[in-house]
């Protein structure tokens, strides 16, 4: 891997980025609407049902927030693929000796960018409406953070190579793929209430989930749960290698299918 | 020398694609000289770009092999493309970008040294250096077509591939861009594969001609060898019965005939 490669292609955007502002109000607007739908949903709870949970307005702001790192990971890798179609620039990339691994990394970089901007964003805003602080996960945000990056990018591998399979057609499976777990990976709620049971294990079996419950014990009890974080980073390089499977086999079928070209100049 | 003596750049060994069991390049065999400008015509949906897809590893052959620069250019597809490079007039640069940052971006990639220096050259070189502030989306076709162009020679390639690169330039534009693409070519050695529906590029740029019909080569040789051996007036009128008849026997009865 080359790093001048990588870093060539992340100025792509940033260069993108500094010229259409724009483009960051999707880092801005939707986050701050789901944070003020759960973070009133959490007070309403508190208020009613507090003695329960106590720490419920933490286990969902908590809980958006991370998973806003998953989103925004994807789709720092699914979008910036797309960008190069929509711009018809694939053809100059892929005829350039860039190496799978170079393009990937400057898309995962792209994706770790955004979510800098929009978790900020989001903690600012979420302690001084709700008083829930990030940083009362201590240093476990680290670990959490680089766990659920992990499978953001995992899953933005996934929905770019569901895009070069289906064409642009399917592009609005971009914003799609992350949805496709959110319901199993207990976000908002623990493992348990997900019904029925023998979903549990599919809900087990995605990196994500052992982050949000290790999220959820130690907001509550202050302990940071090894296992889960064993799990996590296990299921995540199982996912990271998948994915990354899955991306390289399906940009070689689009090749041998003779695709390639036909997407990126249509 | 000969042009057959000299090193042969690129050369592809009965290089075939099917697409859904219908053949569109058949057993195609050519090599691409050092210093040599190869023109690929035919008429539309002849295998042009196939070809050309082939050879830059965008498309998969289904069976034939590619060797460049004495290489094997599956095994050695990254070592190759550092050294060449390819435009055409059906691709485009981020139009969401600034030029300068379009070209800073891609000589990055290949490692240009002066890259500052480099896109000044290249801009002056295409007389286009009073778009380098303008937004690659508002360029005209001719504008963008000569940016495409400079991108293709940002790091000094050995070898280009163009594909159609003068499609839509006006005739003026057209002139000088052939006559640029020329001069560089030959300061520089440059070998060329190029495809264009304009006879007047192939004449003034082409060292040597392949006519592809339906994917099978059907005449090869200098711009006028092939109008000799055709016994045509211009290669337009080569093209034109070649294009109906199938290959340049037909042709040359045809004309024998009128
Ligand atoms: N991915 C594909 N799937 C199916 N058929 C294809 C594909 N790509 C090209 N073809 C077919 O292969 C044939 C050759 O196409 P190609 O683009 O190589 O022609 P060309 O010589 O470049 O033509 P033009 O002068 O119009 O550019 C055409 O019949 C085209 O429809
Ligand atoms: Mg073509």
């Amino acid at each position: 891997m080359n790093p001048r490669i990588v870093s060539a292609l992340v100025l792509r955007y940033l260069y993108l980025y500094g010229r259409t502002p724009m483009r960051l109000i999707e880092l801005i607007f939707w986050p701050i609407v789901e944070l003020l739908i759960w973070g009133y949903l959490g007070m309403y709870l508190k208020e009613h049902a507090g003695a329960a949970i106590p720490t419920i307005v933490g286990h969902l702001l908590g809980g958006i927030i991370l998973w806003d790192v998953i989103f925004r990971a994807q789709q720092g890798v699914a979008i910036s693929f797309l960008e190069d179609v929509w711009t018809r620039n694939l053809l100059n990339v892929f005829v350039a000796p860039v190496r799978n691994m170079e393009y990937l990394a400057a898309t995962f970089i792209i994706g770790f960018f955004r979510i800098l901007v929009t978790v900020t964003m989001l903690s600012v805003i979420s302690f001084s409406l709700y008083q829930f602080s990030v940083f009362e996960m201590n240093w476990a945000i680290l670990p959490f953070f680089g766990n659920l990056l992990v499978t953001g990018w995992a899953l933005g591998m996934i929905s770019t190579a569901l895009i070069l399979r289906w064409g642009q057609a399917a592009e609005s499976l971009a914003w799609a793929v992350p949805f496709f777990i959110q319901p199993f990976t207990a976000v908002v709620y623990p493992v348990a209430m997900i019904k029925p049971e023998w979903v549990q294990y599919v809900a087990k079996a995605l990196p994500s989930t052992h982050v949000f419950e290790g999220m959820r014990e130690m907001l509550t009890h202050h302990t940071f749960n090894w296992t889960h974080f064993f799990w996590a980073c296990g299921l995540n390089v199982v996912f990271l290698g998948v994915a990354g499977w899955i991306f390289s086999s399906t940009l070689n079928t689009t090749r041998k299918r003779g695709l390639l070209t036909k997407f990126a100049t249509q | 020398m000969s042009a057959a003596d000299r090193e042969v750049i690129l050369e592809a060994n009965d290089l075939t694609r099917e697409f859904d069991g219908v053949t569109v390049l058949d057993r195609f065999n050519f090599k691409l000289h050092k210093g040599e400008v190869l023109g690929l015509l035919g008429a539309n949906g002849a295998g042009k770009t196939t070809a050309m897809n082939m050879l830059l590893g965008l498309t998969t052959p289904t069976s034939g092999t590619i060797r460049a620069f004495g290489m094997d250019f599956v095994k050695h597809r990254l070592e190759v493309l550092k050294r060449a490079n390819f435009s055409s007039a059906y691709t485009s640069l981020p139009n969401n970008l600034l030029v300068w940052q379009n070209l800073t971006v891609f000589a990055k990639i290949y490692g240009v040294p002066n890259v500052k220096q480099k896109i000044t050259e290249l801009l002056e070189l295409f007389e286009i250096a009073d778009l380098r502030k303008r937004v690659t989306g508002q360029l005209s076709a001719g504008e963008s077509t000569r940016l495409n162009l400079c991108k293709a020679l940002l790091n000094d390639p050995e070898l280009l591939l163009l594909d159609e690169p003068t499609a839509s330039l006006d005739p003026d534009i057209a002139d000088k861009v052939r006559k640029t693409i020329r001069k560089v070519q030959k300061e520089r050695g440059i070998s060329i594969l190029y495809t264009s529906h304009l006879m007047k590029d192939i004449e003034e740029v082409c060292d040597r001609v392949i006519f592809l019909h339906k994917g099978k080569i059907v005449a090869e040789g200098s711009p006028e060898e092939i109008v000799k051996k055709a016994d045509a007036a211009s290669l337009e009128e080569v093209f034109i019965k070649i294009a109906r008849s199938g290959d340049l026997a037909a042709a040359e009865g045809a004309s024998a005939s009128n």
